[in-house]
């Protein structure tokens, strides 16, 4: 399938994958309170305007914090699990492993919905630290991969020679596993922001009328009232993901993140 | 990993072992309880513990039954034609440079990635009458006026496939690119032509991948939630959609809660199965 | 100087013992080959005394201090891995300081130690680079300093030049074998390179299936094979069956062979096993009856094959000696004195 054809093919594919992000980006530019594409009297009055109106930064910093805090979160529970089934494995490991992605595979409902009677039982609904934890434990599996992934590329010799040379477990594990699995952890973290800034249903149910995030301003501005600055906010989080995506594409290796080979490097 | 001792110390287990415990299992036995618990009649709270099964008998009236189905049909209309179309997709992605196959990736990510609420709102706007297709038809005097085609079930389904298709395409990836490149170069020397190997070789060896893929597509599809309000008319709503509703607008937990262990269990059942496949593609 | 000796050393994976029953005795600052085919039980036996394999039984001892239950990192031992194991997230000259760093030396000492380090193996001014920036002679260098840069009580290297190219490989054996004689580190490499344990070795020992079969100077080895395994693997022997008449005569095929005084008997009389390097096969007036199969110049010397009752046996001459036979002619065989050795089979 190396032929013309092919390569015709997934570039029809990829137009009509970018085709309405294009349309939300010229829709973004329109000068005056309206949705048309081709924008009309283009200016970038509504970039600006995200970050004056009061009732799009609200949302605006609750997303950036809630997708900072959670992602931390996600990463600090999937290291040591990633760690312990790396360098112990068995069956409490695998019950962990498995505990730690099935939030991932099920329907993200079931997930919001139990997270919500949750904390209502706890009588933290509708606080935005429920929000943090909500999404920080549904995001785990993404570091849980991608730390994972950079722990079976490493060496065993790298492990033995760290030890004749001197260093205790603790040491081996922060002079050169840590290191080692860094651009790993680091992915995984940039891969739990990205998705808990976009995630909407979650953060929704936990805490949806009183702490709202982008997400939720934008499904509550499709309903009542459309403005340019949804247009806006799409653009931001589309270049968002492509920055993020596209530095680890570049410093990382992204085919073998998304499980292309099976090679061992380092 | 020496041959003494294990690299890591015991009780780094422990850290994520209770968080998970306390963050993931309590919550779904909570969400076991209330899915028996009676429902309040006064309104105010939501409910107060005990056991009935009345919601359970709710779940499997007619009305959910209805909504169920449609949930499924639409959700299977969108795993197969997002994996028929990720397929030969992934094929060719996976032959390409590993640059080529980086940007790509990037973009894919970058959509995945995108809130379905953005998705929503971009597919609305491309179907739009204001923007997008209509105008540009009206342009080309192809029709009349511009026209909107949202909401409509070719809205949702455009939708659901813009936001599955990434999502197959990145499931078919590891197995596509792990196929031995040799075998479908065999084919190739021995005069069959592109099309021929990638239905008599490739599809075959992909067999069991192509129906893993499926099936977690599937229960992708069926967790969508926003585009079907966004997209869809309300007889298209998904269960996602009912259950939410049930729990944050008309205070029935109880019910919203029934339908989610249903829903729960379709979904593990479903998962399994795609597990199950794939393992005995590697046995095989 | 430390002595390294192993008492009953015995390491169990399953049903196979990699390494069995082994008792050694190792003096202090020589330099030891570990000899013998693949699988034979080397890198376990490296990784035993190294702590990273515990032992089924049996005992380790180092200067004379019991080893056996000491972790790996408080054994001060030096080990240079296979793969060489450098760490790609460090420099060069954090890779060699690496252990310094471990122990809490402070930074600008540690600093002048891997200059000093890197410059014994002739990296002077590399410290800075990274190891993917490095061919691959200069990295077994660099893992050859960062194993010494404790002043290791040993010196444990798993086929360390075995990566390399022949001319490489060659120059380096030099080296290591000039910088251990420098340092005096007993040091323990394990090959499955005859020659190179030849070249570097003060004692060799042979390995086969985790027994030593025979520890010894190379040259001692060389010439004097324990049996006929350790004779067929040390360089290239004739290996022929006969049987031992009494003390100095052997019967092979038929023909009769004096003995002569240099020439030694390992066995009792009874059927034996006769061993003759290639260099020393002559041909003289009378002895075994052979002819000629094949002749291979190898430019340095000349190898002629020959048949002697069904058996293959080579010769080795010089270019100067070199007899005027050609392919089919019929020789006899004699062998030089003290080229024989008389082996149980
Ligand atoms: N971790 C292990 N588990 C099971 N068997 C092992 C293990 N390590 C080694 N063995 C077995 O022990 C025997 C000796 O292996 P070892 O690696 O010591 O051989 P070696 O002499 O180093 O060989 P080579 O020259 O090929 O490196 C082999 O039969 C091997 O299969
Ligand atoms: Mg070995």
């Amino acid at each position: 399938m190396r032929s013309r054809l092919g390569a015709f093919y997934v570039a029809v594919l990829m137009l009509l994958l970018v085709l309405p992000l294009v349309v939300v980006g010229g829709v973004s530019l329109n000068g005056g309170q309206n949705l048309r594409f081709p924008p009309q009297d283009a200016s970038f009055r509504w970039y600006g305007e995200l970050f004056r109106a009061a009732d799009w930064t609200g949302p605006l910093r609750n997303s950036l914090v809630i997708a900072a805090v959670a992602a931390l979160i996600a990463v600090a529970v999937a290291l040591p699990l990633a760690l312990h089934a790396w360098g112990r494995g068995g069956a409490l490991s695998r019950v962990l492993y498995t505990l730690g992605v099935a939030p991932f595979m099920l329907p993200p409902v079931i997930t919001a919905l139990g997270f919500l009677v949750f904390w209502v039982a706890l009588g933290m609904y509708g606080q935005m630290a429920a929000t943090i934890l909500s999404h920080g434990i549904f995001l785990v599996t993404l570091p849980l991969v991608t730390t994972s992934l950079g722990l079976q590329g490493i060496d065993p010799a790298l492990l033995e020679a760290a030890r004749t040379m001197g260093a205790t477990r603790g040491q081996v594990l922060r002079t050169v596993v840590l290191p080692l699995a860094l651009p790993y952890i680091i992915s995984g973290y940039a891969f739990a922001f990205v998705l808990s800034l976009n995630e909407y249903i979650i953060a929704y149910m936990v805490a949806g009328f009183t702490v709202e995030t982008l997400p939720i301003k934008i499904f509550n501005s499709l309903r009542y009232g459309y403005s340019p600055i949804m247009g806006v906010v799409s653009v931001l989080f589309v270049g968002l993901a492509i920055l993020v995506y596209g530095a680890i594409g570049i410093f990382g290796n992204l085919p073998r993140l998304l499980g292309a080979e099976q090679v061992r490097e380092g | 990993m020496s041959g003494r001792d294990a690299a890591t110390p015991t009780w780094l287990g422990l850290i994520p072992g209770v968080v998970l415990a306390a963050l993931f299992l309590v919550p779904f036995g909570i969400m076991l309880a209330v899915s028996v618990a009676l429902r309040d009649p006064s309104g105010s709270g939501f409910y107060t513990w005990g056991f009935e099964l009345q919601s359970y008998a709710r779940v499997f009236t007619f009305f959910v039954g209805r909504i169920l189905f449609v949930s499924m049909t639409i959700a299977a209309g969108a795993a197969v034609i997002s994996v028929a179309l990720a397929l030969p997709f992934t094929v060719i992605l996976a032959q390409m440079s590993r640059r080529a196959q980086t940007v790509i990736l990037v973009i894919l990510l970058s959509v995945l990635s995108l809130s379905e609420v953005i998705i929503g709102f971009s597919v609305s706007t491309l179907l739009s009458q204001t923007a997008g297709v209509g105008n540009l038809l009206a342009l080309l005097r192809i029709t009349e006026q511009p026209r909107a085609y949202t909401p409509s079930l070719f809205a949702l389904m455009t939708g659901l496939c813009y936001l599955t298709f990434p999502y197959s395409v990145l499931v078919l990836y590891p197995p596509v690119a792990r196929l031995d490149p040799e075998l479908v170069e065999a084919s190739r020397t021995m005069g069959a032509s592109p099309l021929r190997t990638f239905f008599g070789v490739t599809v075959p060896l992909l067999r069991a991948p192509i129906l893993g893929a499926l099936i977690l597509v599937f229960v992708f599809a069926l967790g969508s939630y926003l585009l079907p309000q966004v997209l869809g008319r309300p007889e298209h709503w998904t269960l996602s959609v009912h259950i939410t509703d049930q729990a944050v607008y008309q205070s029935n937990l109880p019910f919203a809660a029934a339908m989610a262990v249903v829903l729960l269990l379709a979904a593990l059942a479903l998962v399994g199965l795609a597990l199950l496949v794939a393992r005995e593609r590697r046995a095989a | 100087m430390h002595d390294l000796s192993l008492r009953g050393l015995t390491k169990r994976f399953g049903s196979v013992a990699a390494v069995d029953d082994l008792t050694l005795d190792i003096p202090g600052g020589k330099f030891i080959c570990l000899l013998g085919p693949s699988g034979c039980g080397k890198t376990t036996l490296l990784r035993l005394v190294a702590g990273l394999e515990e032992p089924t039984a049996g005992r380790i001892l180092v200067g004379g201090q019991d080893q056996t239950d000491t972790p790996t990192h408080r054994r001060n031992f030096g080990m240079v891995f296979q793969s060489l194991a450098l760490f790609p997230h460090l420099s060069v000259g954090d890779n060699v300081a690496y252990p310094l760093a471990i122990r809490g030396t402070p930074r600008a000492q540690r600093r002048a130690r891997a200059e000093e380090l890197l410059a014994l193996v002739q990296l002077p001014g590399m410290a800075d680079r990274r190891v993917h920036q490095l061919s691959g002679g200069q990295r077994q260098r660099v893992a050859i300093a960062r194993g010494l840069a404790i002043d290791p009580r040993l010196f444990l290297l798993d086929e360390p030049l075995s990566a390399l190219d022949a001319n490489l490989r060659e120059h380096m054996q030099i080296e290591l074998r000039q910088l251990q004689t420098r340092l005096g580190v007993t040091t323990v490499v394990v090959t499955h390179d005859q020659k190179e344990a030849l070249t570097m070795a003060d004692v060799v020992i042979v390995m086969d299936q985790g027994r030593v079969q025979q520890m010894g100077a190379p040259m001692e080895v060389y010439r004097n094979p324990a049996n006929a395994f350790v004779a067929g693997f040390i360089g290239t022997s004739n290996l022929l069956p006969g049987r031992l008449l009494d003390t100095s005569t052997l019967d092979i095929s038929g023909q009769r062979l004096a003995l002569g005084p240099g020439d030694r008997v390992k066995c009792p009389p009874g059927p034996a096993i006769l061993s003759v390097r290639p260099e020393d096969v002559r041909f003289g007036p009378d002895g075994l009856p052979a002819h000629v199969t094949f002749i291979r110049d190898l430019g340095e010397s000349v190898q002629i094959i020959l048949d002697h009752a069904g058996q293959e046996v080579t010769a080795l001459f010089s270019p100067r000696e070199r007899p005027e036979v050609a392919i089919g002619h019929a020789v006899t065989l004699t062998f030089a004195p003290g080229g024989c050795v008389v082996l149980a089979p």
